[in-house]
């Protein structure tokens, strides 16, 4: 069976959840062997083998968290030469299309970005996407080469699957422009205690409509009722009441969660960008004829900060 | 000293129109009025800022690959403050990948001379934001991407990239190409004395033999990736909508557990 393989996104030996959605999709294509670098590499292993990888290749060198993006395409490069799989998958994030894109350019294959789906096919891999803000779908294949495609979070289940997991350590030599940019400082991300943005099973997000950063409380202990993440639309985020990193939309996470409730939100297509191809859509807004109602499964026409904190008192009382 | 900026744009589908596909699945341009995309304004600021900032003699030269309307994007471009502009057209490009756009963006820059590349985060067309990526590594130059801050010293780029789980500070030395997001500064409306000195700015022409390239690189022909099928979202099934008369939130709650989300 052919070998599919699997870059993994990983903090010191921590896989994120969007490598354990790649390996069930990798599984449908063929055998799921693992790329882990950089610090805490091989304590990946574990946690991949359950999940179906029957080998993870790991290297570990300060190159990897010392410079930008290239030194992890090298790696991936030399494993495709070790291995020469049917196919590359990466998690969507910035970074990981960054290294996808130069992977493909150096193996002379097509790229396919932001996968929401995966199936195999006669001629390779057929990935589903959703585009023009989620107005389309598509079924695309790579024509050239071994298929390198990046998949978003939220596009499969993680499964168990377990498998050898046989740890090789992987021979990499760095290219000339591995240290091409240098990572001179590292301020890692205050963690507020609530789910990953774009892994979050729900996600509540508020908008123009929450008026004031001291009132994305209101947000917040809805989230946290329903052990959420929380969101922002661009609205709110550039009147500076809310980090740009919980934007939701075009120019901030795509997410696809089971359940998204919109708090003041109007709809722009810059926000329906982003959360579009949510399972279940909820929202609360005053005006009723506000574009985020063509949306929703349920909609509540009202004042926000009537509706959202009585929400939030039903829920509490309900979980008891 | 001087300094050469090529800033990389992109005249798209507008956001807000009806976007859909043309019979041969790559976008339709023409059924959709088209402008700079808003992300490629960010690259434009920045480069502006950097050249208003600078002791160097900095030259702006805008860059697009596109059919004839695209001109339209350089033409904002050039009434924003950039110096002049270069449009690279030729009928064999129509349905070219990001990997062939990559190729002519690379020629045309090496073409142009550079010292800095600047690009948006994405288009908001094709929203892939790996364009950046490939043109460094096809320069075979640092890649310095999805800055929310730039700035450009001494021959050395520097900046701040926020990404999900750290914010880091880069540092290249240049020639470099850099992406900017829409976190970096606002772009400027173009003022009316823009737009004037805009029209008396050279606008050069380069097809793909100007380039060296040959048709059998790009287009959709020779596309890395085929789209098979491309099909409109149903429309989502139009859902309950229920006034608040005080009940609101526990009418909420109660759909929520009837769906076992609570």
């Amino acid at each position: 069976m052919a070998e599919v393989l699997v870059y993994v996104d990983h903090v010191d030996g921590a896989v994120r959840k969007p490598t354990l959605e790649l390996l069930t999709l990798a599984r449908r294509i063929g055998e799921p062997v693992a790329v882990a670098l950089g610090n805490g590499a091989s304590d990946t292993a574990a946690t991949l083998a359950e999940h179906g990888a029957v080998k993870v290749l790991t290297h570990e060198a300060a190159e990897y968290a010392d410079y930008l993006v290239v030194p992890k395409v090298d790696a991936l490069q030399a494993a495709h030469e070790a291995v020469s799989p049917a196919a590359v998958l990466v998690a969507s994030s910035a970074e990981g299309k960054e290294i996808a894109a130069r992977l493909a350019l150096r193996l002379g294959s097509g790229i396919i970005t932001d996968a929401v789906d995966l199936e195999a096919g006669d001629e390779g891999p057929v990935a589903t996407q959703s585009v023009f803000a989620a107005s389309y779908t598509t079924k695309s294949r790579v024509s050239k080469g071994t298929p390198v495609i990046t998949v978003k979070p939220n596009s499969a289940a993680v499964e168990a699957a377990p498998a050898a997991g046989a740890v090789e350590s992987l021979s990499v030599t760095f290219s000339a422009q591995a240290t091409g940019t240098k990572v001179t400082g590292r301020t890692p991300r205050e963690s507020t205690g609530r789910p990953e943005l774009t892994e979050a099973a729900i996600v509540v997000s508020g908008g123009r409509g929450v008026n004031g950063a001291e009132n994305f409380a209101i947000i917040e202990a809805l989230a946290d009722s329903l052990g959420a993440a929380v969101g922002a639309s661009r609205a709110a985020v550039d009147a500076g009441w809310y980090p740009h990193t919980n934007q939701v939309g075009q120019t901030g996470k795509s997410v696809s969660p089971q359940l998204y409730i919109a708090s003041g939100i109007s709809g722009a297509i810059q926000h329906r960008a982003g959360m579009q191809t949510s399972k279940t859509i909820v929202a609360v807004n005053k005006d009723a004829e506000a574009p985020i109602f063509d949306l929703v499964d349920y909609g509540i026409v009202g004042d926000l900060f009537d509706v959202v904190p009585q929400l939030t008192e039903e829920i509490k009382s309900r979980k008891g | 000293m001087s300094l050469r900026i090529v800033v990389t744009v992109k005249y798209v589908p507008d956001a807000t129109g009806d976007r859909h596909f043309a019979d041969d699945l790559t976008v339709d341009r023409d059924d959709v009025d088209g402008l700079l995309s808003e992300l490629d304004e960010y690259a434009v600021e920045q480069a502006l800022q950097i050249s208003e900032n600078s002791d160097d003699d900095v030259e702006i030269t805008v860059l697009t690959v596109g059919p004839e309307d695209a001109k339209d994007a350089l033409r904002k471009a050039l009434s924003m403050g950039a110096d002049k502009a270069i449009h690279v057209e030729d009928d064999d490009l129509h349905g070219t990948d990001a990997i062939g756009t990559s190729l002519v963006l690379a020629k045309a820059v090496e073409k142009a001379g550079y010292d800095l590349v600047i690009s948006g985060m994405a288009s908001t067309d094709g929203t892939m934001g790996v364009v950046p990526a490939l043109l460094a590594e096809r320069l075979g130059v640092p890649q310095v991407t999805l800055l929310s801050e730039v700035s450009v010293a001494d021959g050395t780029v520097k900046g701040r990239r926020d990404g999900d789980a750290a914010s880091e500070q880069l540092e290249a030395s240049l020639p470099a190409v850099v992406s900017v997001t829409d976190q970096s500064g606002e772009a400027r409306y173009p003022s009316f004395k823009g737009i004037m000195a805009a029209k008396k700015k050279p606008v050069q022409s380069w097809d793909l033999s100007d380039l060296d390239i040959d048709e059998g690189e790009v287009g959709l022909e020779n596309a890395y990736t085929v789209v098979e099928s491309a099909a409109e979202r149903p429309a989502r099934t139009a859902g309950t909508i229920v006034k608040d008369e005080g009940e609101g939130g526990k009418q909420l709650a109660e759909f929520l557990a009837s769906q076992k989300f609570i």
